[in-house]
C-alpha cells in the first residue's frame, strides 16, 4: 500500500514536470520545425579565405577584435543554413545560434524579450520594432557590405526613419501560388484558384496562418471587385476590410490546411494532400526535392511579398558579433548562397556578379523594378491609412489579429 | 525530544575526536539548543522557505497574470503599457457578443468537453485495467503489469505527439509524389486511419494521460480489502452488482483523484493537438491563446487565460466534494 502511494505521488511529479516541459518544448520545437540550433565549433582562422572558396569578404577589423564569441539571432527559416554559417564561424569565431520564426508577428515577441542580438525582420515586423525601440539605427560605415546594395531597396520607409537606416536590407521575394502539376496541367494565373474554387484544389487549399494573410485576401478584392476602391492591401477601411474577412469566411470550404510551420505545407505538396496554396520558393525547392510534382507563380494579380532587413537589437549582448553577421550576410558570396537556398532576390548587386548568379538573379527579378511594382511588401497597417486617404480611418493591425483569432477558432 | 537530541551525541562521541573541543563549539549543536523550545519558530524555518516560494513565484505569478490581462497594448509597438484598460476582459468574457462567443466562449467550450470525454474515456478504460491488475493477476506479475502501465510515461512528449501524427497519417492524394501517401501506420496496416484532426486529438490526448487515471484507481483497489468482495459474493450479489454497489462507491475519491490529472492536462495542452491536427484548425482553447501571444498581444492572451482558471478551480472544487484529496 504505501508503493502504490508513493507511486501515485511520483505520478503527481511526472505530471507536473511534464507539463513544464510541454512549455519549454514549444519554443525550441513546436515553434521551429527545423533543427533549431545551428552551432558549429570555430575553427578560427583570421583570414578571408577558409579552404579553397573565397568568401570575397573581410570582418572588419575593430568588431572582430571585440568579437563577443557566439551570437543570437532569429531568423526566416532558411536565413541562416550550415553552408554560410559555418565560413562565419571559421572567419570571426562568433558561433551562431539559430532560432526560426514562423510568423513576423512571433518574431517581434521574440525581439521584445531582449534577449536575442538581431533578427531578420521583414516590412512588417521592422516598423513595429523600430516604434518600439527594440533595435539600433546602424553606422553604414561598420558594414563593407553596405555599399553594394541594390539602391531600391536601401533607405525605404520599412527600414529607415527619417532619412537615417536601421538595419541591413537582405533580400526580397514574393509569396507565390503554388500548384500540383497533375491537378492543373494547366497553369493557374489567378488567385482565384484558391478564393473562388471550382479548381481542381478545391477542398485542398493550404493557407498561411497569420493574420497578415489578410492582405492576399485584400489584393485579391483589388483586382477583382474594384468598386471597394481598395488600392493598398493595407490600407483597408472598416467596409474593405470586412470584405476581405467576408471572403476569408468563404475560403474556409476550399481549404485542407493553416500552415505555420512551413515542414507542415511541404508534406502536405509532398503526399498530394495540399493541390494548391500560397507558398514561399524555399518551400518549392525543398519539397521538389522529395520529388513533389508542383510548381509555383506569380498570379496576374500580383502578390504580397516581403523585403527582409537585418537588425541588431538596442539591448544586444553581442553587438560586435551581430554587426559582423549582418555584414556578411549581407556580403556577395553569402547573400548570393541564401538567395539561391531560400529562392529570393539577392540584396547585393555583387551577387548576381558571381558565376552561375546572372540566371538566378533574372529568374527572380533581382534589378527589374518593374516586376516588384506588383508586388506589396508586408507592412503593419495603422489607423492612419497608408494609401494616403484622409478622412477616413484605417483598420489597425490589432485588430486584423482579432479578426484572425476569430476566423481561426 | 530536544534532550535526547542534545544528549545523544556525548553518548556516541568516537574515541578518535576526543581531542575535539565538546558542546558548545560545534555549529550544529549551538542551532539546536537555540530552537530547543521555541516550537513555533522552527516550525516557521522549515516551512518558510517553501511556503514564501509558492505564495511569490506561484500564486503572485499567476495574481500578475490578472493584472497583465489589465494592461492595455500600444497599438504601434504591440507592448503592453501600464495604462489600465478593461477592454482585454471584456473581448475573453462579453459572451453575449457574438465575435467574443464564437471566438473565444464557445472554443473553450468545446475544449473543457473535449477534457471531460478525454476523462471519461480514460475512467472507463483504467477501471477494467486497475481492477485486473490489483485483483485478478498473478500476484507475481503484478509488479511487471504496474511497470508496463508506467512505460509510456519513459517517452518524452513530443516523442509521443510525433509519433501519434505517424499513426494516423492519412494517405496521400491522386496526386503525391512517387514513395510519398502511403498513409501512416494504421493506414498501411488496417487501411483505415482517422486522420488528422480531432478524432485522433482525442486518442492522442486518452493515449498521453492514461496512466495517471490508472494509478490512482490501482491505488483505491490496492486499499479495497478482498473480503469485502467476498463478503458481496457470500450475500448473493453478482459481479457487476458488487462493482456498482461495492466497488464503485469506494472507488469514487480514486476516479476523482485521476480525473484532476486527466481533466487539467487536457484542457491545457495545445503542442500535441497542434502536432497531430496538421494546421487544420485551431481545436484547443490552449492554441487560441498561444496564438494572441504571438500576435503579439500578451494581455489579450492573460485575459484568455482566466477561462481555464476558473473552470479549474470549478472543477477541483467539484472533484475535493467526491474525497479526491482523501486519495491522493
Amino acid at each position: 500500500m504505501r508503493a502504490t502511494r508513493a507511486a501515485v505521488a511520483l505520478l503527481a511529479t511526472f505530471s507536473i514536470v511534464t507539463a513544464a516541459c510541454s512549455d519549454d518544448d514549444k519554443d525550441t520545437t513546436a515553434t521551429t520545425g527545423a533543427p533549431d540550433t545551428t552551432t558549429a565549433d570555430t575553427g578560427g582562422t583570421d583570414t578571408t579565405t577558409a579552404g579553397e572558396t573565397d568568401y570575397l569578404w573581410t570582418p572588419n577589423a575593430d568588431l572582430l577584435a571585440a568579437a563577443e564569441g557566439e551570437v543570437n539571432i532569429i531568423v526566416w527559416a532558411g536565413y541562416a543554413e550550415e553552408a554560410w554559417v559555418t565560413p562565419f564561424e571559421e572567419l570571426t569565431s562568433c558561433t551562431v545560434n539559430v532560432t526560426n520564426g514562423e510568423t513576423s508577428d512571433q518574431m517581434v515577441q521574440l525581439m521584445q524579450g531582449g534577449e536575442y542580438d538581431g533578427v531578420s525582420a521583414s516590412g512588417d515586423a521592422t516598423q513595429r520594432l523600430i516604434a518600439g525601440d527594440e533595435v539600433e539605427e546602424i553606422d553604414t560605415a561598420e558594414y563593407s557590405s553596405y555599399a553594394d546594395i541594390f539602391e531600391g531597396l536601401k533607405l525605404q520607409a520599412w527600414n529607415s526613419v527619417g532619412g537615417k537606416p536601421m538595419g541591413i536590407p537582405h533580400g526580397r521575394g514574393a509569396n507565390l501560388l503554388v500548384f500540383n502539376t497533375e491537378a492543373f496541367p494547366e497553369a493557374p494565373d489567378s488567385w482565384g484558384v484558391m478564393f473562388d474554387g471550382g479548381a481542381a484544389s478545391d477542398g485542398a487549399v493550404s493557407v498561411y496562418d497569420s493574420p497578415i494573410y489578410i492582405a492576399d485576401a485584400a489584393l485579391y478584392l483589388m483586382a477583382t471587385q474594384p468598386e471597394l476602391g481598395i488600392t493598398d492591401p493595407y490600407a483597408l477601411d472598416q467596409a474593405q476590410f470586412d470584405a476581405a474577412v467576408a471572403l476569408l469566411e468563404q475560403q474556409k470550404a476550399l481549404t485542407s490546411q493553416y500552415w505555420a510551420l512551413y515542414t507542415d505545407q511541404q508534406a502536405g505538396l509532398e503526399d498530394g494532400t495540399v493541390l494548391a496554396g500560397t507558398t514561399w520558393q524555399v518551400i518549392v525547392n525543398l519539397a521538389l526535392e522529395n520529388g513533389a510534382k508542383i510548381d509555383a507563380v506569380k498570379p496576374k494579380e500580383g502578390a504580397t511579398g516581403w523585403s527582409d532587413t537585418w537588425m541588431l537589437s538596442s539591448k544586444a549582448a553581442n553587438p560586435n558579433c551581430m554587426k559582423l553577421w549582418m555584414d556578411w550576410i549581407a556580403s556577395p558570396w553569402a547573400n548570393a548562397q541564401v538567395a539561391v537556398y531560400f529562392g529570393e532576390a539577392p540584396s547585393n548587386a555583387k551577387a548576381c556578379e558571381l558565376d552561375g548568379m546572372a540566371e538566378h538573379c533574372t529568374t527572380f527579378h533581382a534589378a527589374e523594378d518593374e516586376y516588384w511594382s506588383d508586388v506589396w511588401y508586408w507592412t503593419t497597417a495603422t489607423e492612419e491609412c497608408l494609401d494616403g486617404r484622409t478622412g477616413v480611418s484605417c483598420v489597425p493591425y490589432t485588430e486584423w489579429v482579432n479578426a484572425w483569432t476569430t476566423l481561426r477558432s | 525530544m530536544g534532550e535526547r537530541l542534545d544528549d545523544a551525541p556525548l553518548v556516541a562521541e568516537p574515541a578518535s575526536a576526543g581531542g575535539r573541543a565538546k558542546g558548545p563549539s560545534r555549529p550544529s549543536r549551538a542551532i539546536n539548543r537555540y530552537f530547543h523550545g521555541r516550537r513555533k519558530l522552527g516550525v516557521a524555518t522549515l516551512l518558510g522557505l517553501p511556503l514564501s516560494w509558492m505564495l511569490v513565484v506561484y500564486i503572485g505569478s499567476l495574481a500578475l497574470l490578472v493584472v497583465s490581462a489589465l494592461y492595455r497594448l500600444h497599438p504601434r509597438t504591440q507592448k503592453p503599457t501600464h495604462d489600465l484598460t478593461t477592454d482585454n476582459l471584456l473581448a475573453a468574457f462579453k459572451f453575449w457578443d457574438s465575435d467574443v462567443w464564437d471566438g473565444v466562449v464557445f472554443p473553450f467550450l468545446r475544449t473543457a468537453g473535449v477534457a471531460l470525454l478525454v476523462t471519461a474515456i480514460c475512467a472507463a478504460i483504467a477501471l477494467p485495467v486497475a481492477f485486473f491488475v490489483a485483483k485478478i493477476a498473478w500476484k507475481w506479475s503484478r509488479r511487471g503489469l504496474i511497470v508496463a502501465m508506467l512505460l509510456p510515461l519513459w517517452a518524452g512528449y513530443l516523442v509521443k505527439g510525433y509519433a501519434w501524427r505517424a499513426m494516423v497519417s492519412p494517405a496521400g492524394g491522386r496526386f503525391a509524389a512517387a514513395g510519398k501517401g502511403g498513409g501512416g501506420f494504421l493506414e498501411s496496416t488496417i487501411h483505415w486511419t482517422p486522420g488528422f484532426g480531432r478524432v485522433a486529438i482525442v486518442l492522442a490526448e486518452v493515449y498521453l494521460w492514461l496512466p495517471y487515471m490508472i494509478m490512482p484507481i490501482y491505488a483505491g483497489l490496492d486499499r479495497l480489502p478482498p473480503s469485502l468482495l467476498d463478503a458481496a459474493g457470500d450475500l448473493g450479489a453478482r459481479p457487476f452488482r458488487t462493482f456498482r454497489s461495492v466497488i464503485l462507491p469506494m472507488l469514487k475519491p480514486s476516479v476523482a483523484a485521476g480525473a484532476i490529472f486527466t481533466f487539467s492536462l487536457t484542457l491545457g495542452d495545445y503542442i500535441v493537438p497542434k502536432i497531430v491536427n496538421n494546421g487544420t484548425e485551431r481545436f484547443m482553447f490552449g492554441s487560441s491563446i498561444d496564438a494572441v501571444l504571438g500576435a503579439p498581444n500578451q494581455p489579450l492572451a492573460a485575459a484568455f487565460t482566466l477561462w481555464p482558471l476558473v473552470i479549474i478551480i470549478l472543477f477541483l472544487l467539484s472533484m475535493k466534494r467526491a474525497g479526491a484529496f482523501e486519495s491522493l
